[in-house]
């Protein structure tokens, strides 16, 4: 495959691209798109709660007829919520990151040519791509796009005289997720195939990168559970085009009883969370696996019990798939699965611990250098702590009774998958955006992104748990109805004011990232001094990886300031010495 | 407010400026030519692209301060927010909830503060010096025993307390004498029945909706014809009531949130909750965290020149329904037994109601 010449266009090289690398950097702008449109959406939805009835020339911009003299429409407010759960989780945070790191680094960490099958990971960035339009055209539908919560629970998504955004705009919502979900499953099969079949000589799973494991074990969860909500979708389908009752029953509305017998809408809800729970660990642990990495290098120092973090994976990957019912502990399920998924869910707060205790503990008496890859790796650890602990509240059904569906279950999952899940995005971006690009990232713009960003994302979220613990129910257009909440309207401005200065913040990272793609400075081919394999590549990335033959792998991922040698690392290619004991 | 937004913008502008100019920059600087002489010449200046030592002493010491800040809005959110949130549990049940968020907010207050303070004071400790080795530390078994066990024993008890409270809260299979009451819940308003004298509910459905029985009660089944439609809801202190909750439409859910209650709304199925009140509004109204809520509230209110607020029990929709899902509320009224029995008394039943 080495001596594989083929002649490359530009249309094969740089837009139907079966070469990993390009793939990767595909994922990631469009991930990138998305985000940019994710945050603007949180930007006027935000100002909506902070300053109700206020009338602002912005709303008026950018929301068509779906605003009234400036003032967003109830309908939109809710709308807006919908597609940026849906872009944020599903486009940046999934696609976005597991589809830009483990394309990128997969074949490059385990020593291989490229993945598996190339045509199908094309195929697989092409329906990402679609799919992403299409979710795009959805905004621009007359009665508005899917605005039944990212969650999209019937009746109120499958009926469009519940709320206007429930129809062509969720018809095409679920289009685009449909075609979404084949994308990561056919990208999810290929990672899986390509680790498991074409590691180098010598590269044992036990010699793999944490970043290898974490990408590994996603792509098993993602192809176990991302099925269910493609049944999910399409028995939603069946409901709202062909008059099947698989979620609605005995309903009444605009006037009229429907003829629908016998559904019910919990039977969506299990269904939906089937994934729903294992969608947010595929969203967070190639973080985590990205954060083992970055730390690593960063401190030099090898990471902190290896074979517990692989375990840990491997028991939140496993308890994963059983603590979905703790979404639904009030939707009036059988109280005793109430009471199953409370145990579930405690145990998986276990192996969670572990990996935070593991990421400090390799800080201690390390040599840390605070590259903003590293920053934003600290912050991960410090915002997952946070997230993770709240989650303990949570996942206690009793105490879930009175803050499901307040602020403070949106406090929790933005600290966790909003805030760690994107630090470890972005701390991917800045360590392997020499191996994208060939260039280093401006470092002071990093800097001022991190710490900015850093104060901000706090300024947010923190405060919010505290509203909800005050009973404020989230997806609320205003909270002028209520006299009960009036005295939390001073901490809802000064989210949102954080909020916007968060979102401005993140222009600092544009900025430099694309600035960088062509005037930063080139990158030397080892430029964190990293003992991983994608450093033994040439700088510019060749189609095929390695000029000659693939480099054997004779020792672990994390040779850091190892005994024995003059430098403060080992790369994983290098044989052990007369006498060395491997790790 | 507004004027630490602007604070921020003019800081933004000023640092944009800086940072474009900084990159856009060229100076004199000293190379070295082919024959490692060295020369002057004009050039972009470039820094380093790597942390230097000079960068990780600075972020150190960010970090250390910036462990220092979140404390400090930690510490700030705790004791000043506290009095935002909810006040004490209005319902004899919710009592066990209130000790249970107790302990646990301890719990993790207390793991938060350490693994916090851990985390940044070694990123500050161990930020990089040229020529110091790490310590190659990889593993130890001992350690990783310790912090899964311990977890594992705190989080058991913990949980366990949990269920007990949640069992305790959801089985309403021994509750004596309960007033078992069917809260409807539509596009968007609540409403409610009673059982009447014969504490049963008649049968619901909604192709029974006709005219003035808007929430389909049977009419030909016996134990409806005697249930009371109201819209408020009026509840006696002291006596268990058990609530069934019907949707016409889309999901809902009823959230009560002093008395720590909340339980879905399915179209086509009934969902139950149960709590026993435990303060009269009236009462409520007199308590100390009550009056120190109203008091904000108000102030708050004078300013944008609205009516007064008066300390209501109420129940609100908290499951997205719809364009008007946050403005879907009932009020609730808790008053002594024997008050509680007037009232009933003056309402219609669906019988005369209908006639």
């Amino acid at each position: 495959m080495s001596e594989h010449h083929h002649k490359e266009t530009f249309v094969t090289k740089y837009i139907f691209s079966q070469d990993h690398k390009m793939i990767s950097k595909q994922f990631l702008i469009t991930g990138i798109i998305m985000g940019v449109i994710g945050v603007l959406m949180s930007m006027l939805f935000r100002l909506q709660i902070a300053w109700p009835e206020h009338s602002f020339s912005i709303v008026e911009a950018f929301l068509g007829h779906h605003q009234t003299d400036g003032v967003m429409d109830p309908d939109m407010y809710l709308a807006l919520v919908t597609i940026h759960g849906t872009i944020m989780v599903f486009f940046v945070l999934t696609a976005g990151l597991s589809g830009t790191f483990s394309n990128l680094l997969i074949p490059l960490q385990i020593g291989a040519r490229d993945m598996a099958s190339g045509f199908m990971n094309m195929v697989s960035y092409w329906m990402f791509f679609i799919s992403s339009v299409i979710m795009v055209i959805s905004l621009f539908v007359e009665a508005g796009p899917a605005s039944a919560g990212w969650t999209i629970y019937p009746p109120l998504s499958a009926l469009p005289q519940a709320i206007p955004g429930s129809g062509m705009g969720m018809t095409l919502w679920l289009v685009s997720m449909a075609i979404f979900v084949a994308s990561s499953l056919i990208g999810s099969l290929n990672y899986i195939v390509t680790i498991l079949n074409l590691r180098t000589k010598g590269m044992k799973m036990t010699r793999l990168p944490l970043t290898m494991w974490a990408f590994f074990i996603t792509a098993i969860i993602g192809v176990v559970s991302f099925p269910v909500l493609l049944s999910a979708a399409l028995l939603l389908i069946f409901d709202r085009s062909f008059g099947t009752s698989f979620y609605l029953s005995d309903i009444f509305i605009s006037g009229e009883v429907l003829h629908y017998q016998g559904g019910s809408p919990v039977l969506f809800e299990h269904l939906f969370w089937f994934l729903g729970h294992p969608e947010v660990y595929i969203v967070l642990l190639p973080a985590l696996g990205i954060t083992s990495e970055v730390i690593a290098t960063n401190s030099r120092k090898p990471i902190f019990g290896y074979r517990a973090m692989i375990g840990s994976i491997m028991a939140i990957a496993f308890l994963s798939t059983i603590v979905w019912g703790h979404h639904m502990f009030i939707s009036g399920m059988n109280p005793f699965l109430g009471s199953v998924f409370t145990f579930t869910t405690l145990l998986i707060a276990i192996p969670s611990a572990v990996k935070g205790f593991n990421y400090i503990t390799t800080l201690w008496k390390g040599n840390l250098q605070m590259n903003p890859a590293m920053l934003f790796s600290i912050g991960l650890v410090s915002t997952f702590i946070t997230g993770g602990l709240t989650g303990i509240v949570l996942g206690d059904s009793a105490l879930d009774i009175n803050v499901h569906d307040t602020y403070f279950v949106v406090a929790h999952f933005h600290l966790v998958m909003g805030v760690s899940a994107i630090y470890g995005m972005y701390a991917g971006v800045y360590h392997w955006f020499p191996k994208m690009y060939g260039k280093m990232m401006d470092k002071t713009l990093g800097y001022w992104h991190f710490w900015i960003t850093a104060i901000a994302a706090y300024g947010v979220f923190f405060p919010m748990h505290f509203i909800g613990l005050a009973g404020l129910p989230r997806r609320y257009y205003s909270n002028t109805a209520f006299p009960l909440f009036d005295d939390l309207a001073d901490v809802n401005i000064v989210i949102t004011i954080f909020a916007i200065i968060g979102g401005i913040a993140q222009v600092i990272f544009l900025v430099n990232f694309f600035m960088s793609i062509y005037k930063g400075k080139t990158a030397v081919q080892n430029p964190w001094k990293s003992t991983t394999l994608e450093w033994t590549t040439p700088v510019e990335g060749i189609h095929g990886n390695w000029p000659g033959k693939i480099p054997s792998v004779e020792r672990w991922a994390y040779d850091y300031s190892k005994p024995g040698y003059d430098e403060d690392f080992v790369m994983q290619d290098v044989p052990l010495k007369e006498g060395e004991e491997e790790s | 407010m507004l004027a630490l937004f602007y604070i921020f913008l003019a800081v933004a502008v000023a640092l944009g400026i800086w940072q474009v100019n900084r990159l856009t920059s060229y100076g004199k600087v000293i190379l070295r030519n082919d024959k490692n002489e060295e020369v002057t010449a004009i050039s972009k200046l470039e820094e380093n692209p790597l942390a230097t030592e000079k960068d990780n002493d600075l972020h150190g010491k960010l970090f250390l301060a910036f462990l220092i800040g979140f404390y400090v809005l930690m510490a700030y959110c705790l004791f000043f927010l506290n009095d935002l949130m909810l006040p004490e549990s209005a319902s004899i049940e919710g009592e066990n909830d209130d000790n249970l968020f107790f302990i646990s907010f301890v719990l993790i207050g207390i793991v938060q503060f350490a693994t916090q303070g851990l985390l940044f004071f070694f990123a500050f400790k161990y930020r990089g010096i040229n020529n110091r080795k790490a310590l190659f530390y990889a593993d130890s078994h001992k350690l990783e025993l310790i912090w899964t066990t311990v977890p594992a024993i705190v989080l058991t008890l913990l949980i366990g307390y949990g269920l007990y409270t949640w069992n305790d809260v959801m089985d309403l299979s021994d509750a004596e004498d309960p007033i078992v009451i069917e809260v409807y819940a539509q596009q968007f308003n609540w409403q409610a029945r009673y059982a009447g004298a014969d504490n049963t509910l008649g049968r619901g459905n909604v192709r029974n909706i006709k005219g003035i029985n808007t929430i389909g009660i049977d009419m030909t089944d016996a134990n409806g014809a005697d249930d009371i439609p109201v819209r408020e809801l009026h509840l006696p202190k002291g006596r268990k009531i058990v609530f069934k909750f019907r949707s016409q439409d889309v999901l809902h859910s009823a959230y009560m949130p002093h008395f720590r209650a909340q339980m879905n709304c399915v179209p086509g199925m009934v969902t139950e909750f149960g709590f026993t009140p435990k303060f009269t509004t009236e009462e409520m109204r007199l308590q100390e965290e009550t009056v120190r809520k109203v008091a904000r509230v108000n102030k708050v209110r004078k300013e944008k020149g609205e009516d007064l607020y008066e300390f209501d029990y109420l129940l609100l929709c908290n499951k997205i329904c719809g364009a008007s899902h946050y403005n879907m509320q009932m009020k609730i009224v808790v008053e002594e037994e024997a008050d509680f029995y007037s009232w009933l008394k003056q309402q219609e039943t669906i019988a005369e109601l209908v006639k």
